[in-house]
């Protein structure tokens, strides 16, 4: 027993799921999710299943930087409304109407393009810190952005925040459908997902596990540590960019309190929810957060959301400080009945 | 090849390194000496991984002092650290990738697993998962794969089986041929001697001397004297 306690790790440090069954699983829960909105009310497709993704979108982007780079950032959610907010000053319709008249299919590149840069900009900042202090600086910056935006009339309407959003016609249909809404952020969280699974395999992704695990050595093999890390939070900014527009989108518009401290903290409680091992985590993470958001209120008390969500996350950190993830993986483990992590058996 | 010119190292107030001077050409050589005599601080300084606080450090034309650790190995030196330092969360495998990445030349990550057929067969697994010869197998080879002109290996032998320390130096020798300057760090007399036919000692952050490594084998004095031991075991 004792020799496997070196390779099983928990926590941040753990490291990322690569079991052979990945793939198939994944692919697996996506034909699920195709077919799901054939069999449960509207309601459950869009407000638990849809949100569901688009929470899990940005939830995702925090546990790619501290799955695979060991970075907390609390950045993302300000990062996915700088998105939003690009996008909602631009369109034509939006209440009020700030510059306007840009056509979606220029303003989503355009948000995006914002997202990442901010992500870049986050990243450049933080670059010298780790652990609390990353978490510090993140923070500030989250808050800062928020409260500028907040009380910026001219460019974001401050407190009011931008209304009739309405989002993109696809295929000639309304953004606001129910279906339209869901299946795009189904195809946008399953493409982003494949390109984060597809990331931490280059050489770039394992030059950032490396940096996690040892700076200097990754640093003696010839990387530029720091650059790979603001490219990471560069990427990291494309993802949740994704899911601020995607929220903007359903939301139909943009508030300062979508992104505020509230909403930086409920991101990082998915993420922890869900477990910090597998990008997957933020999804599930989401799910069950949305689920009590949604039902809280029937269960117990409207008032009480935030009891009720505070207990299940003392409860699943407490029994498991990896997540949901980390149980799977015990329970897994326990039904195989094969260590997943063999000793060296060679001789030394 | 590589020369180091009058080299000081300081941690605070301690003088480690003190001047040393050191070439290095085609042929491998090994620095010895006992522990704490600064062997492992003139690897780290050579690579950049600790600022040098006086000398010169020259590369085939290049002046190296004073760059991060990366512009040193894209000049083409690679570092095996003391101690392996594997990544943790890296396969095998993927640690191979992550050094080959845009490197090129006659070392690839097939023939790694030609020269190293139990890496091959543990691909698949964690750098912590591994016995300590195959963590300094991977270490090698993340340093080989690079393709450098010159190898620097900080105690490659410290806690191998002998059969495994056999193996390593059998490995080691067959360098040279290859074109990859080497200076190897070492404690192990018998490791450094079967290697290099050169060997410098290193004394209290000094090249005391330099001198054949038969001569030194044959000379128990300077054994004792330098390294505290001798051939004939613990003095």
């Amino acid at each position: 027993m004792s020799e496997r306690t070196g390779a099983v790790r928990t926590g941040l440090a753990a490291r990322g799921v690569r079991s052979a069954w990945v793939l198939p699983a994944s692919l697996a829960l996506l034909a699920v999710l195709l077919v799901l909105p054939a069999v449960i009310p509207p309601f459950f497709t869009a407000n638990i299943l849809g949100r569901a993704i688009v929470f899990g979108i940005i939830a995702m982007s925090m546990t790619f930087l501290a799955t695979y780079g060991g970075f907390v950032s609390l950045a993302q959610m300000m990062v996915a409304g700088i998105a939003g907010y690009t996008v909602a000053v631009l369109v034509p319709g939006a209440v009020p109407s700030i510059v306007g008249g840009v056509p979606y299919a220029v303003a989503i590149p355009l948000g995006l393009l914002a997202a990442t840069a901010m992500g870049l900009l986050v990243g450049a900042i933080a670059v010298r810190t780790q652990g609390i202090y990353l978490l510090m600086i993140t923070l500030a910056l989250a808050v800062g952005v928020h409260l500028f935006i907040q009380t910026n009339i001219a460019w974001f309407n401050g407190y009011e925040g931008i209304r009739n959003v309405v989002g993109p016609e696809i295929l000639g249909l309304p953004f606001r459908n129910t279906y339209v809404f869901y299946y795009t952020a189904l195809v946008v969280a399953a493409v982003l997902y494949a390109m984060v699974l597809y990331v931490v395999r280059t050489p770039f992704g394992l030059a950032l596990q490396g940096i996690r695990d040892n700076v200097r050595r990754v640093n003696a093999l010839g990387y530029h540590a720091a650059l790979h890390r603001i490219a990471a939070f560069g990427i990291a900014g494309f993802i949740a960019g994704w899911g601020g527009l995607l929220a903007t989108f359903y939301n139909i518009g943009i508030s300062p309190g979508t992104i505020g401290l509230g909403a930086t903290v409920n991101i990082l409680v998915m993420a922890v929810i869900g477990g910090l091992g597998h990008p997957i985590g933020a999804f599930i993470g989401a799910l069950i957060f949305v689920v009590f958001d949604t039902f809280a209120a029937d269960l117990y008390d409207r008032d009480r959301f935030n009891t009720l969500i505070g207990a299940i996350f003392l409860a699943i950190v407490l029994v498991s400080p990896d997540g949901v993830l980390g149980i799977a993986r015990r329970l897994g483990r326990l039904l195989q009945r094969r260590p997943a992590a063999q000793p060296a058996e060679a001789p030394r | 090849m590589l020369q180091v010119n009058g080299l000081d190292v300081h941690y605070g107030q301690a003088h480690v390194l003190q001047g040393v001077t050191l070439a290095i050409g085609e042929r491998p050589l090994a620095v010895i000496g006992r522990n704490g005599m600064g062997k492992t601080t003139l690897c780290q300084a050579i690579m950049g991984m600790v600022a040098a606080s006086g000398g010169e450090i020259a590369f085939g034309g290049a002046q190296l002092r004073g760059l991060p650790p990366n512009r040193v190995a894209r000049h083409g030196i690679a570092l095996v650290p003391q101690g392996r330092r594997t990544f943790p969360s890296l396969t095998v495998q993927e640690h191979l990738v992550l050094a080959s990445s845009g490197a090129r030349g006659s070392w690839t990550i097939e023939r790694i697993y030609e020269t190293f057929p139990r890496l091959a067969e543990r691909r698949r697994n964690g750098g912590t998962q591994l016995s300590g010869g195959e963590q300094q197998m991977l270490a090698i080879s993340r340093a080989l794969l690079a393709n450098p002109r010159l190898v620097i290996m900080d105690e490659p032998s410290e806690g191998l089986a002998p059969v495994i320390v056999d193996h390593l130096v059998e490995v080691l020798r067959r360098l040279p041929g290859e074109g990859m300057g080497l200076l190897l760090v070492e404690q192990n007399l018998g490791v450094a001697t079967d290697v290099c036919e050169e060997v410098a000692i290193m004394v209290n952050g000094r090249i005391a001397t330099r001198m054949p490594s038969a001569e030194l084998l044959a000379d128990e004095v300077a054994q004792r004297r330098f390294l505290g031991v001798s051939s004939g075991g613990h003095h």
